[in-house]
């Protein structure tokens, strides 16, 4: 018989003592599990608080919040508008090219800086291939949640190709500080052009045989297909972006849609998800739209540097960034959807506030809209499809 | 729908609840009533000439003059036109409406925005802090915020 004096009162006389910490109380056969913080199947370091009746998810609260490192309060004590781009670096430390291009293009739209086209060329091509660096993980990673382990491997192995490149350019391989507002820390190296057509040819015989390992894999497609369907309509009310969006079908791609960079000037094509295995926005459709989208980024990067221009990559680099009074949100494409920098200038060398809009964020809220009624093990694999890295939800 | 067009529509339907607005600005900007925003938005979004349906970003602003302020991006996939809607509250009264019902992406936008300024999100379905710590003191974004020297009993090394 339970003492009731060694137990809290409340225990023992108030019935709806077991509450979820969004306040909503368990039924008679429901119980709470955790998954995370240290979970390998979360992407770092992200808490599930799941809701459970048997197997059957119920209800999903995602607890963020443990890689926060004030990249917002930062940027504010920051002397100079150049020295935030380290820290937007470490935001999505998987695409560093995309955020430093995102924040870099921000500043310059305030001040209305021009860059030479030698630097928009550049920039593409070290963002396309960051944004296959980037899926090629996403990928591995989420063969890995579903059990084949080798896919994993193999995109490690062209990944790093990938990093040599960008060593060879500016001497990192994960956080680069590559592009600076109004040009480049470094021009290419020689040979470079040659070796990132090497690499284009080395890569494309290596996404057929990611289709053949894991793509049309049977039991890849049957842990995948019809499961995680996130509609269009709430795609769009919760504001996904990305391969999340695309993959349920929405044809929409900040590069065609709100064109930056000199994206208009090459031949390639949105890629969007269209139930070849099962439902429109199932998980595999938003993981196939990835595979289709580094075929796609090939195709640009072999463009841009057949039409590379010459020119100095920093003559348009300012001495002095100060901005006039005035705001400004620009929305870039990361390999993870829309990345927006909103900048508010107050006319003094730093920046008065700066907010990223980070796509991680944004699609990582949607998971309990969608995953609600699904099994456990279906949760895993539509946490690997929305692709979050946590150092970007909680910057 | 050019941005005069969008601001006559508002201002034809709420009348004193569009306040200012610079629409020559490179980004032009409505200022509407906090207490509002639901209604504001409701007709954003659902009436077929405007049709905001996508909230691109949310953001909480210090103006370090005793107001609070938000910053809507709105975004419509259907007409391709956009708008940045503001809203202010001071910092004695922070409370403005939230729209979490209207674009659920508003939802953990605004839990961050009370979260990192303190401005209270009326008829939000879970405001809670997102990502500091729920025992937190203070609200680290705004520009009166200073670090303090002891959390929870552990010294703060900076």
């Amino acid at each position: 018989m339970i003492d009731s004096k060694v137990l809290p009162t409340d225990y023992v006389t108030q019935p709806g003592r077991f509450r979820t910490s969004t306040g909503k109380t368990l039924k008679t056969d429901e119980m709470i599990i955790n998954m995370g913080p240290q979970h390998p199947s979360t992407h770092g370091v992200l808490r599930l608080e799941i809701v459970v009746d048997g197997e059957i998810v119920v209800d999903v609260i995602p607890h963020i919040g443990y890689l926060h490192r004030c990249f917002e309060k930062h940027a504010e004590y920051m002397t100079n508008y150049q020295q935030v781009i380290p820290y937007a670096d470490r935001m999505d430390y998987l695409a560093s090219m995309n955020n430093d291009w995102a924040y870099a293009l921000a500043v310059e739209r305030l001040m209305k800086i021009e860059v030479p086209p030698r630097v928009e060329y550049i920039r593409v091509i070290m963002a396309e291939l960051n944004r296959i660096a980037s899926h090629l993980i996403a990928v591995g990673t989420f063969g890995i949640d579903m059990g084949a382990f080798t896919p994993f491997l193999w995109c490690f192995r062209d990944r790093e190709r990938i990093l040599d490149l960008f060593e060879m350019t500016c001497g990192a391989r994960l956080l680069y500080n590559y592009i600076w507002v109004g040009g480049l820390s470094h021009d290419l190296p020689a040979k470079f052009v040659e070796k990132a057509k090497d690499f284009c040819q080395y890569f494309k015989p290596n996404i057929v045989e990611l289709n053949s390992l894991l793509t049309y894999n049977e039991i890849f497609i049957k842990r995948t297909a019809n499961v995680g369907v996130l509609p269009k309509d709430v795609a769009v009310n919760y504001a996904c972006s990305g391969p999340m969006l695309r993959g349920s079908g929405i044809s929409w791609d900040l590069r065609r849609a709100d064109p930056y960079g000199v994206y208009d000037k090459f031949d390639w094509e949105v890629q969007i998800g269209e139930g070849e295995m099962g439902q429109v926005g199932d998980v595999w459709d938003r993981y196939i739209v990835k595979v289709r989208e580094m075929e796609q980024s090939v195709k640009i990067i072999e463009q841009a540097l057949a039409a590379i221009p010459e020119g100095n990559v920093q003559s348009a680099i300012p001495k002095r960034i100060r901005p006039e009074h005035g705001e400004i949100y620009v929305r870039t494409e990361s390999p993870r959807g829309e990345l927006g920098f909103y900048i508010i200038s107050d006319g003094s060398t730093s920046p008065y506030r700066v907010k990223a809009r980070s796509p991680a964020f944004v699609n990582l809220s949607v998971l309990p809209e969608i995953a609600q009624g699904c099994m456990i093990a279906d949760l895993v694999a539509i946490v690997g499809s929305t692709d979050i890295v946590l150092g970007e939800v909680d910057r | 729908m050019s941005p005069q067009e969008i601001q006559d529509s508002l201002k034809t339907k709420f009348g004193d609840a569009v306040l200012e607005s610079k629409l020559d600005a490179p980004q032009p900007w409505i200022k509407i009533a906090p207490n509002k925003a639901k209604s504001i938005g409701f007709f954003l979004r659902d009436e077929p000439s405007l049709q905001f349906d996508f909230m691109s970003c949310l953001s909480g602003v210090d103006y370090n003059d005793g107001n609070l302020g938000i910053v809507y991006h709105l975004y419509s996939m259907a007409h391709k036109h956009k708008i940045v809607l503001k809203a202010s509250c001071t910092k004695d009264n922070p409370n403005i409406q939230s729209v979490s019902e209207v674009w659920g992406t508003a939802n953990w936008h605004e839990r961050e925005v009370f979260d990192m300024f303190g401005i209270y999100f009326d008829e939000h379905p879970d405001l809670r802090r997102i990502l500091c710590p729920d025992d937190y003191p203070g609200f680290p974004l705004r520009k009166d915020f200073k670090v303090p020297e002891f959390y929870n009993g552990m010294k703060v090394p900076y």
